[in-house]
């Protein structure tokens, strides 16, 4: 199914995000995505999130797509030059999988392999002229293809950044590029959300609002410290520190911020980092 | 030494767009001995601007753009005509692009590419960083490179990594190279500049020439294989 064209005709879009593990055994990624089934419209496949080198994200969108789920492939930019991005993307193609979601990727410093040669020959919004030429049936040099792909492509955007303005001028950067659709860093403060939704009002897109499963108080501190444009208000860290069931609590919390958001934006995408278990009883408590 | 070369008229002319009154600034060292920026490049620049309908507020040579305090001192006696202008076009590598930017409040524009000799850098104290990429970028960024500023070298805007205006890899002592970028176009009322889409960079430019590696100790050591040889 094609994320963008649901959004278009109206459908308030459910998306939720598997990690591929590191190594080969794929029974619990594989039954996580299982409980996902008929529940959302695409489960997202990481790629080697925060630089922690994985199994693939194109195979493992390849394992969901044959067991008929809807993969959105995570693209970054760290790993692979323009070669290898352009190769993949139609690889992605010939696989099946028309939901691509492009990103710059996380400095190779901060995950397992330190040592590691960053690429970035490419940016999000480069990655993404890059799938619109190949749609067009050229390559980044200009050859012609034998055969063309389309997709559907989709970009990330930080409601929370401050100052906000950079991130607007590239997401409008991203649409002109061929973005179609949109995913956010997580959101807790629907306020502030829907004043950033006025302000891309104009770029006409469909925003998927970012939801992060709360695990903990010590989390929540954790990501206001660390996590650029992410903030979690006092009174849910409160919240969290005194509830008795943490996963109880973090459900609650979760479903309240979709449902006060969602008329703000035409989706959710939930990422629950470990709880994806969970994530049936937040689209339940959502009432999605 | 740094090896420039004079950008195409075309791109020149291009990053002028818009903009009446220029104000040149040539550099009496590399870029002189380059043919790129000395004072006969700049007057011809002049002329080539005046041709084309520009009015040039003024110019000057600065013996080292390299050098902030002495671009300071040798910019002051033009400080009214560098206000009346609309913009700097300035004739020197990217490292002397980006020191002019430090020193005054108006949008530099790179006359030249810098280009790549295989490793060899001038002497250069200053905090700026040259890749010496042969594609300068630096019209678009308010004079501040993004390879060098930027952890991962993007050049179509910020990764989502900043807090507080620094760099999520070492956030203690790293800026966000797109954070500078964005508040110098900010304070200069020229943000329409980040919003250029910028293509892919042609990598196969930062590959030096074969005739760009030598140096004089190079010639040294090929007389003295030559000597040997013999």
């Amino acid at each position: 199914m094609n994320i963008a064209e649901l959004a278009k005709n109206g459908k308030f879009v459910i998306t939720a995000e598997v990690g591929p593990p590191k190594g080969v055994d794929i029974i619990e990624l594989m039954a996580d995505a299982e409980l996902l089934r008929g529940r959302v419209d695409g489960i997202n496949v990481t790629d080697q999130q925060s630089s922690v080198m994985r199994l693939g994200s194109l195979a493992t969108s390849r394992l969901l797509k044959e067991k008929g789920l809807v993969p959105i492939f995570q693209m970054t930019c760290r790993d692979r030059n323009r070669i290898a991005l352009q190769s993949d993307l139609l690889s992605a193609y010939v696989l099946g999988i028309e939901n691509i979601l492009c990103l710059t990727g996380d400095f190779v410093a901060l995950g397992d392999h330190p040592q590691a040669k960053a690429v970035f020959d490419l940016d999000s919004v480069s990655l993404l002229h890059a799938a619109k030429q190949l749609e067009q049936g050229k390559d980044l040099s200009g050859n012609d293809l034998k055969g063309s792909p389309s997709f559907c492509l989709g970009a990330i955007v930080t409601p929370g950044a401050e100052p906000l303005e950079p991130q607007i001028i590239k997401m409008e950067k991203k649409v002109k590029a061929g973005a179609q659709f949109f995913q956010t860093q997580a959101v807790y403060e629907p306020e502030k959300f829907a004043e950033f939704m006025k302000a891309v009002k104009y770029l006409n897109v469909p925003v998927m609002v970012g939801i992060v499963m709360l695990r903990s108080a010590g989390m929540a501190r954790f990501m206001n410290k660390n996590v650029a444009g992410v903030h979690v208000p006092d009174d849910l860290i409160n919240e969290m520190d005194k509830a008795e069931s943490k996963a109880q609590k973090s459900i609650e919390i979760a479903a309240r911020l979709i449902k006060e958001m969602k008329p703000h934006c035409q989706g959710v995408h939930i990422m629950a980092i470990g709880w994806e278990k969970k994530v049936p009883d937040v689209l339940a408590a959502a009432g999605l | 030494m740094i090896i420039s070369e004079q950008k195409p008229w075309p791109e020149i002319s291009e990053s002028l767009a818009g903009e009446q009154r220029i104000f040149i600034v040539g550099c009496n060292g590399c870029a002189e001995a380059c043919h790129t920026g000395g004072k006969t490049q700049v007057l011809e620049m002049k002329q080539k601007l005046e041709e084309e309908g520009k009015t040039v507020a003024g110019y000057t040579v600065v013996d080292f753009l390299c050098d902030k305090a002495l671009i300071k001192f040798k910019l002051k006696p033009h400080e009214e005509e560098i206000k009346s202008a609309d913009s700097l076009l300035v004739m020197t590598c990217g490292l002397g692009v980006q020191a002019t930017a430090k020193v005054v409040d108006s949008i530099t524009h790179p006359a030249c590419d810098t280009i790549n000799v295989g490793g060899a850098r001038g002497e250069w104290r200053g905090e700026e960083r040259c890749l010496e990429c042969g594609e300068c970028l630096l019209d678009y960024t308010g004079g501040i490179c993004p390879l060098t500023s930027c952890t991962k070298g993007l050049i179509n805007g910020p990764c989502g990594g900043a807090k507080d205006g620094k760099c999520e890899f070492e956030p203690e002592t790293r800026d966000c190279g797109w954070h500078l970028i964005y508040e110098r176009l900010k304070k200069l009322n020229r943000l329409d500049k980040m919003k250029v889409m910028i293509k892919p960079k042609n990598y196969n430019k930062m590959l030096p020439a074969k005739q760009l590696r030598p140096t004089i100790l190079w010639a040294l050591e090929q007389q003295k294989k030559e000597v040997i040889a013999k």
